[in-house]
């Protein structure tokens, strides 16, 4: 009977039982592997700085280099500063995914901690500004009145006042910063990622800088004449009047000039 | 006349009193049953006429609250984000008028509203005018009265979103002073002219709230009273049908019928900007900041109907400046903002006349023209307008460009040449279209409409059964000016003398031929008859056999015209 | 059928209907519901009466808000007033709106008329009437051979516009001093200072890829002399402040140590430019997209400038702080006719 039956195997079995292995190894691997890359990362080290050595190692290395050193790809990571790591790694930027004309913010690959330890790696190559501290960045301390003065010489021109953001050449942009969050903000404003210019504290002043932050957060509370219509300006109005506007009353007209039934 | 109730004795008594001053008698015997035809297209230009009774109502208000003044003050409101902030009367007053004075947001966003709307029923009345050829004779001098009130409507447009002198607005006065300096000699001069001195100095504001408050107001009131006064003179135009011709108005009269259809829809054209102001936020101020020559913000346009020149100062490369003889002339700067709406605006006021000169037309119209049947101008207006709507979005480049994720810079390149292209384009596919369905109008009135019943006869052939238009439908169709290019003298009389003004008449003649050479032939008389014939030995044929229906089975639908 | 003007000019040629087909005059007369069954009518009655009540219900809720909803000073209160005023002043608008038209279309008579129109063309005796008064005006007026009388009206009335326009438009230009575009008020020695705080600014604080926005020193009210005014001057003075690695400069004349600073107002039509993008370090103006080349001497790589911005030559002073070593070498911002000369 086994003799028989061990000859009377489908064509495809091979094939099927492939696929089957396939499917339950990555099925195993995936219910069993950490989604976060730091648990599988994470080997016996200790410090901060030697996890971080190996994050960097494992996902970044590929473009900015073993020691950071930079690549033509990308930029020299030494001097940078932790802040600069924590902009990147907590909104998603970096790793950068797919080649574009600026890295765009996705969901972030590393969780809080595993964010720090990689900031914790790079502060360790070079001295360059710290990740901001919660009283740096709570707005309820700052000013938004001063907030928006500044916000206005510095950055409403890149941002937009509305801080819904704008165009830059060769399809480069300044973001919406009416997401962000501020420590985010803050470390953006102290290290100035990819096109964005740096302000440094002499520039403008820790105070100044959660002046910002607290004018950011003003702006979430919405538009006092009716719906926002998304804060793109005349344009914006523009287009409304003749969808709506127009749109209305040709209708009305339409009605007024119909015959009743 | 018996005056039996207290209400029709104090009319009778009113009547009385000011017919015996007035001789209003003879007025309202003349005008209260007044004609007018009805039609939807014809209620866009009352959008306008009421848009601007809202202006004038909400901007009175306005006036109540504003302040023209560039004297800088610190601001000590309400409102937070601007606490301690210097700014000038102007801007102080707008933000006082937005969240001090109740109702003052919303008066000020209604007046916004309706100006923007006011120019975009403009735009399309004047649309409306064009492609129906309401222009001609005798409406070419409303036309140009129209013409001038759009100009003065961008005129009152932009000297009012400059007065609250505002981040966004004070840089386009900057702009403006820009434009003006470029001007050949006496730029400079101008740039002081209008800002009385070097910009911004402090009289600009007070200066444009004159002109929007009083001087381009009043012209515009004073042109619309011309404007309407030629509407009843001429009696307003009628689209083509069964009874109206040039020699009639059909339609219902004044009172009490157009009283209440106008008087309703401006109530509802009230209603509708006052929804809008209710609901959607515009022009708000408190984010763009006090003017201050350094600040600017992303995304930096104006109004949507000056985004047409935006458009232009964005695309025009920048090569073209020269100094010649040790003197500048900024090409760069004067082709857009000067010459590319000197272009426009001429082709647009100069319409009627070169039409005219065209088909060398000198009787009155009072009949439309459906727009296939005058095929170059229905073209050439859908190209006017798709470079106007090429130069909008340019001027809309950075926002495109964040929107749709594209590079600004490779956007800018894309319209330089669809500026040139596009309406070419537009111009030849609309004329196609037109010419098509002037073609299908023939073919309907020769041949009926199809009915997708097809019969059998017993010799074989199929055949489609038409149904015939009706005698409504068929007058529509065929009762259209079908016009040809002139002609013109010979050139040589009959012995050989070339006559004098030839040249000038073979220019005509070129025109004209532009307009009026490729045409679809209107259904002749020999035309309409031999297929009536037809018809009736279809249904011979039909009657013959007794069914109509004989040869298929009921389901078979076949829309199989027969080969004739 | 075609018209035929005066002989000698182009000839119209226009088509009509062809023959045997003419004139089916008005379509006949579609009664509507409301016109035969009385309950109908009754109907359209009562829509338009709930539909002035609409309005009615509209302006009261317009008092009341007035009263009840404030504009306080937050963002939703403001809002709220909005909001409700007016909705109640377009329900009030709208409702008499809709109203009127309903009752136009249902209840009012709705039969089409037609009435004759005449040409606009006056009658061939009313113009030679017109023509025989004007003459006899003329000719009453005596002005017929008098030519000094004629040459008198049209002189005085020719010169009449100057005495208005030339006060008008004298003064309406203040001093004409267009000279003044060609200066700012930036000098040998100026310090630089933030704007708009007005703090003084050390070189060794400006850090590569940083950008400041400056203005010069003495801007505040008091400083400035009598003929000089803030705005005025903040016009033309303002400067971007950028540093870059000093290699990536291609000039350094006016320059320190990779810093190096620009007039912030574009060639083209004056809007201030001020997106710096470092990495590419071009300079990008919002208004129409100019771009300027930093590293570059700040000259145009696109867009519809065609110069240059000025350069503001700068230098430090004994305390390490930016001044300006001259004024800019040209006038700045947007072109003018007798800008070169």
């Amino acid at each position: 009977m086994k003799a028989i039956a061990a000859r009377r195997h489908h064509r495809q079995a091979p094939i099927v039982l492939l696929v089957l292995a396939l499917l339950v190894t990555g099925g195993l691997y995936a219910a069993f592997a950490s989604t976060s890359a730091d648990a599988t990362v994470v080997a016996q080290s200790p410090t901060d700085i030697e996890v971080g050595k190996k994050l960097f190692a494992a996902n970044c290395a590929s473009c900015h280099g073993l020691n950071a050193e930079g690549r033509e790809s990308a930029p020299s990571l030494i001097g940078v500063g932790a802040a600069s790591v924590y902009f990147q790694v907590s909104t998603g930027r970096m790793p950068m995914q797919a080649d574009a004309p600026q890295a765009e913010a996705k969901p972030p690959q590393f969780g809080e901690e595993a964010t720090r330890q990689l900031a914790a790696y790079i502060a360790s190559l070079g001295a360059g500004p710290a990740i901001p501290t919660d009283e740096q960045v709570d707005a309820s301390l700052g000013d938004p009145a001063n907030g928006m003065a500044l916000f206005r010489t510095n950055c409403a021109m890149c941002h937009a006042a509305s801080g819904a953001g704008g165009a830059l050449s060769q399809g480069k942009f300044a973001p919406s910063l009416l997401a962000t969050e501020p420590r985010a903000l803050y470390s953006a404003m102290v290290t100035g990622p990819q096109s964005m210019p740096v302000f440094n504290d002499m520039t403008l002043t820790p105070d100044e800088k959660r002046d910002i932050i607290a004018f950011i957060d003003a702006q979430k509370e919405g538009a006092p004449g009716g719906l926002a219509l998304g804060s793109i300006g005349p344009v914006g109005e523009g287009l409304w009047v003749f969808v709506v506007g127009m749109g209305l009353l040709i209708a009305c007209a339409v009605w007024i000039g119909a015959k009743s039934s | 006349m018996t005056t039996t109730t207290p209400l029709a004795k104090a009319a009778a008594g009113t009547a009385d009193y000011l017919d015996q001053r007035t001789n209003i008698g003879v007025l309202v015997k003349n005008f209260a049953r007044k004609l007018f035809p009805d039609h939807w297209s014809f209620l866009l230009g009352e959008i306008a006429l009421f848009s601007f009774v809202v202006l004038l109502g909400s901007g009175v208000f306005l006036t109540m609250f504003f302040v023209p003044s560039m004297t800088e003050v610190h601001y000590d409101g309400p409102w937070a984000p601007m606490h301690g902030v210097q700014m000038s009367e102007a801007f102080a007053s707008t933000l006082r008028l937005s969240f001090e004075v109740r109702g003052g947001l919303l008066m000020r966003q209604i007046h916004h509203w309706a100006a923007l709307l006011f120019m975009a029923s403009i735009v399309t009345h004047m649309m409306r005018v064009f492609f129906t050829g309401a222009f001609r004779k005798p409406r070419e001098i409303n036309w140009i009265v129209g013409f001038i009130l759009l100009i003065l409507g961008l005129a009152a447009g932009f000297t009012g979103y400059s007065l609250p002198d505002d981040v966004l607005s004070g840089n386009g006065l900057r702009i403006t002073d820009g434009v003006v300096k470029s001007i050949p000699i006496i730029g400079s001069y101008l740039s002081y002219f209008v800002f009385g001195g070097e910009f911004p100095g402090t009289d600009i504001i007070p200066r444009l709230f004159t002109l929007h408050i009083l001087v381009v107001p009043g012209l515009i009131l004073a042109l619309i009273g011309l404007h309407l006064f030629l509407v009843v003179l001429h009696k307003h135009t009628q689209y083509p049908g069964s009874g109206r011709t040039d020699g009639n108005v059909v339609g219902f009269p004044l009172f009490p019928v157009y009283t209440a259809k106008a008087g309703g829809f401006a109530f509802i054209v009230f209603g509708v900007i006052t929804l809008m102001a209710a609901t959607m936020q515009i022009n708000p101020v408190w984010n763009y900041g006090p003017y201050d020559p350094s600040p600017v913000s992303a995304g930096a346009q104006p109004d949507w109907y000056m985004l047409f020149l935006e458009g232009s100062l964005r695309l025009m490369p920048g090569q073209t400046e020269f100094v010649i003889g040790g003197y500048t002339l900024s090409l760069n700067v004067l082709i857009p903002a000067m010459v590319v709406p000197g272009l426009l605006f001429t082709v647009l006021g100069a319409w009627p006349f070169v039409e005219a000169y065209a088909t060398g037309d000198k009787r009155e119209h009072h009949v439309l023209d459906r727009p296939r049947n005058a095929p170059v101008r229905t073209a050439s207006g859908v190209a006017i307008l798709t470079a106007f709507f090429i130069l909008v979005l340019a001027g809309s480049n950075d926002l495109l460009a964040t929107h749709f994720h594209l590079s600004i810079n490779d956007i800018t390149w894309t319209f330089r040449v669809l500026l040139f292209v596009a309406p070419v384009v537009a111009f030849w596919v609309t004329k196609r279209i037109c010419l098509g369905l002037q073609r299908r109008d023939r073919d309907l009135v020769l041949h009926g409409h199809e009915s997708a019943t097809i019969v059998r006869l017993e010799h074989g052939e199929y055949i489609e059964i038409h149904k015939p238009l009706d005698e409504h439908e068929l007058w529509l169709r065929v009762n259209y000016e079908a016009r040809r290019p002139v002609e013109i003298e010979p050139a040589e009389d009959s012995r050989g003398v070339r006559r004098k003004g030839y040249r000038a008449d073979r220019i005509r003649r070129r025109i004209s031929q532009f307009f009026y050479e490729d045409r679809i032939e209107p259904v002749s008389a020999e035309e309409l008859a031999a297929s009536r014939a037809h018809a009736a030995e279809h249904h011979a044929h039909l009657d013959g056999t007794g069914k109509h229906d004989a040869a298929l089975p009921a389901g078979e639908q076949e829309t199989v015209a027969s080969e004739h | 059928m075609s018209t035929n003007e005066h002989a000698g000019h182009p000839e119209l040629v226009v088509h009509h209907a062809p023959e045997g087909v003419s004139d089916p005059g008005h379509p006949p007369h579609q009664p509507r519901i409301g016109d035969t069954d009385p309950r109908a009518a009754k109907r359209s009655e009562r829509i338009v009466a709930a539909l002035f009540g609409l309005s009615a219900i509209g302006s009261i809720l317009v008092v009341v808000a007035f009263f009840v909803f404030p504009p306080g000073e937050s963002v939703a209160s403001i809002q709220r007033s909005n909001m409700f005023l007016g909705l109640g002043l377009a329900f009030a608008f709208a409702g008499i709106g809709f109203a009127a038209v309903h009752w136009a279309k249902s209840i009012m008579n709705d039969r089409e008329q037609s009435e004759d129109r005449h040409p606009q063309r006056s009658s061939d005796e009313d113009r030679a009437g017109a023509v025989a008064e004007l003459k006899a005006g003329a000719e009453d007026s005596g002005i017929a051979r008098r030519s000094a009388l004629k040459g008198g009206l049209i002189t005085a009335l020719a010169l009449l516009p100057l005495p208005v326009a030339i006060p008008l438009i004298g003064n309406v230009g203040a001093d004409w001093k267009v000279s003044k575009f060609r200066h700012t008020m930036w000098k040998a020695g100026t310090k630089l200072v933030t704007d708009p705080a007005g703090r003084p600014i050390r070189a060794a604080d400006v850090t590569i890829g940083s950008v400041v926005h400056v203005i010069p020193e003495g801007l505040n009210h008091e400083d400035l002399s009598a003929d000089q005014h803030f705005m005025d001057e903040k016009a033309k003075a303002v400067v971007l402040l950028v540093r870059l690695d000093e290699r990536d400069l291609k000039h350094t004349e006016g320059t320190y140590h990779g810093i190096v600073a620009y007039s912030k107002i574009c060639t083209h039509v004056g809007c201030p430019v001020a997106l710096y993008e470092q990495q590419t370090h071009h300079l990008l103006c919002p208004c129409h997209q100019s771009t300027f080349d930093v590293a570059d001497g700040a000259k145009v790589v696109f867009g519809p400038a065609k110069r240059a911005l000025p350069q503001l030559p700068i230098t430090v002073d004994d305390e390490g702080y930016l001044i300006a070593t001259a004024d800019f070498s040209e006038p700045i911002g947007p072109s003018f006719w007798e800008r070169v000369k």
